[in-house]
């Protein structure tokens, strides 16, 4: 036990140090933001790092004064989104479901500062709640992961086992089997605490897995963990589906498209809007009708992802929109 | 397609392997009797080292070689801490530990700007198969030098009857030093058969507790290295069955919960070091400073 507080105690110190050496060098006058991280780090190369190129798009575009924290574990939160109330941050982002509680707490005792959090819905006047119709996108890749798979042996990756990874795996099925109503999809999740958004290993042996066993294309809805899965892929010459940032170009060739989770908009917005002076609390809303989620098409893709597929993608995207097409939501699911 | 058992197999290899080079080194230490606690750390600081190196020279040889040297540095600053000042060594092991989890993301920020990743590496830099059947051979090797060897003798000296080797004219500090440095040098690779193996890169708290498993296989292992190899091969079968076992239906059930699934490598553990691991009797001198005087 004692080892494990002394671990804990340890990392928080580090996560306190890193904290400081990220440390904005804010003028007084300057319009001052900063960008709470989750575990799987700026460089998740995913969804943090989706987020982190929002703000700092916003500072070069907008000016604005950012200060971007991580945090080692999830007690890391609270004292860093509380220091950025107390030293008047004017705009504090929260990335992840994870902080949920925390900006609950702190925007209830720091009424007059402004909050906003991604993925997740907090009901205070004070903060933004920024969500996504991730089921949307993920039925898009489903499809087009049952229509690149000749055995129509599909597989899934998830991350954390929590109802937001849930959510992708459910419609992620459901688009696979509305594109072969035969195809097999096999569903792994990397663990159960926030460390499985880092833990690329145990997501390489999954993906070898499912890849063994005959899956042809997987979907990594796994923060920096799906980072393993990429190399599986490498290693077994499969495709692999990305999400959050276009993961396209990671492993040319061999990413078949990635769920695009257009954070970066989000967070963008958010700060250019209370920048201006235009803050508003209350649930904004990304979907495939506003394209804030999509599926990917480049030219790393070209060759994996050809026209052809690219129309019907896009034909189901236009039932999906004019609801001809229903896409089961894991939040709204009768028990 | 290789067939399921095979595959199973395959896996377990995999995930066994870098447990084997952590018990290993763990073993060099212990059975001359320094506890080392700071397995963690040295699968952490040789799984840096190498992807670092891997990266640059873009050989993966030279990462191997690297992560070796990578677990010997933080081992020789293990050594200066208990056999040169003679610090606790449950402490100064744990305090390892800390260091290179934190020490790590910091020189990831220093050398590549990022807050915990190395760069990723290509196939061809990586290192994949080798360590595999390397852990094997080093296990073979340990049996045979502590069985044959004279070095193996003094070694097992050091760690049961110090004050015996002593008398012989044999240093047992020397014999330490040696016990923990080549301990790091073999829990190194461990960490290099992570970053270069298992994974692409070095990325932080990549060992995720595996120098803690390691250690409780050298202890299920009764620090003897061929049970502790096989220890660590029990629990690579259990991760490897746990990914399989994953969403499977049984009848026509509902699948398994998965937190249910993922608990059976600690739940083995548990009852591993509880049930039938039984007396585990140590190294009678472990953890001990040993000085002229008499042992403390």
């Amino acid at each position: 036990m004692m080892r494990w507080i002394l671990f804990a105690v340890g990392r928080f110190a580090v996560g306190v140090s890193l904290a400081a050496l990220a440390a904005a060098t804010a003028g007084a006058a300057e319009f001052r933001v900063g960008l709470v991280l989750d575990r799987g780090g700026k460089d998740d190369k995913s969804f943090n790092s989706s987020a982190f190129l929002g703000a700092t798009e916003a500072k070069t575009k907008l000016g604005i004064a950012l200060k971007v924290v991580e945090a080692p574990d999830d007690n890391a939160f609270e004292p860093m989104i509380r220091g950025m109330a107390e030293k008047r941050f004017d705009l504090i982002i929260g990335i992840g479901f994870a902080q949920q509680e925390v900006i609950q707490k702190v925007a209830l005792q720091f009424p007059d500062r402004h909050f906003a959090i991604v993925d997740a819905r907090v009901a205070e006047p004070n903060v933004r709640s920024l969500v996504f119709a991730e089921h949307e996108g993920a039925f898009v890749v489903g499809a087009i992961a049952a229509w690149s798979s000749p055995g129509g042996k599909v597989g899934f990756v998830g991350g954390m086992d929590v109802p937001l990874i849930h959510r992708f795996a459910l419609a992620y099925e459901a688009g696979a089997k509305h594109a072969n109503p035969r195809a097999v999809v096999t569903t792994s999740f990397v663990g159960l605490t926030s460390a499985a958004w880092n833990n690329p290993p145990r997501a390489h042996e999954l993906a070898v897995s499912q890849y063994d066993s005959g899956v042809e294309v997987i979907f990594a809805a796994a923060g920096a963990s799906g980072l393993g899965v990429f190399d599986a892929a490498e290693e077994k010459k499969k495709l692999v589906i990305g999400v959050d940032a276009n993961q396209d170009g990671l492993k040319p060739g061999r990413v078949l498209t990635s769920m695009l989770k257009r954070v970066d908009q989000a967070v963008y917005a958010s700060i250019a809007e209370a920048q201006a002076g235009r803050f508003a609390g209350g649930v904004r809303e990304f979907g495939l009708a506003n394209q804030g989620v999509d599926y990917s098409t480049d030219q790393y893709n070209a060759q994996v992802l050809p026209a052809a597929l690219r129309q019907r993608a896009d034909a189901l995207k236009a039932e999906i929109l004019a609801g001809r097409v229903q896409v089961p939501d894991y939040y709204q699911r009768k028990p | 397609m290789l067939s399921a058992g095979w595959q199973l197999a395959a896996a377990t290899l995999r995930g066994a392997a870098p447990l084997v080079y952590g018990t290993l080194g763990g073993w060099c230490a212990e059975r001359a009797g320094v506890v080392n606690l700071a397995l963690e750390g040295l699968l952490l600081s040789g799984a840096f080292a190498a992807a670092v190196v891997a990266h640059t020279t873009h050989s993966a040889w030279l990462g191997a070689l690297a992560g070796g040297l990578g677990g010997l540095a933080l081992a020789a600053v293990y050594g200066l801490l208990v056999l040169r000042w003679r610090a606790n060594q449950i402490v100064a092991g744990m305090g390892l530990n800390l260091l290179a989890a934190g020490l790590t993301p910091v020189l990831c920020k220093m050398l590549y700007d990022d807050t915990g990743r190395t760069p990723s590496l290509t196939l061809a830099e990586r290192w994949q198969v080798a360590p595999l059947y390397g852990c094997w051979l080093l296990v073979a090797v340990a049996w045979f030098v502590a069985r044959y060897t004279r070095w193996g003798l003094w070694h097992g000296f050091a760690g049961e009857q110090p004050a015996a080797l002593d008398a012989a004219g044999v240093g047992v500090n020397r014999v330490r030093w040696v016990a923990v440095l080549t301990g790091g040098v073999v829990a190194g690779w461990g960490g290099a058969a992570l970053s270069l193996g298992a994974s692409s890169c070095f990325s932080r708290d990549l060992a995720a507790g595996r120098g803690y498993m390691a250690l409780a296989a050298l202890i299920f292992g009764r620090w003897r290295p061929v049970p502790a190899a096989l220890a660590c091969l029990l629990f690579g079968f259990c991760e490897a069955a746990q990914d399989r076992l994953q969403g499977v239906r049984f009848g026509s059930g509902e699948p398994v919960p998965v937190q249910f699934i993922q608990i059976l490598p600690y739940v083995v553990t548990i009852l591993v070091l509880a049930g039938w691991a039984g007396a585990a009797r140590p190294p009678r001198a472990l953890g001990t400073v040993f000085s002229r005087e008499g042992n403390h």
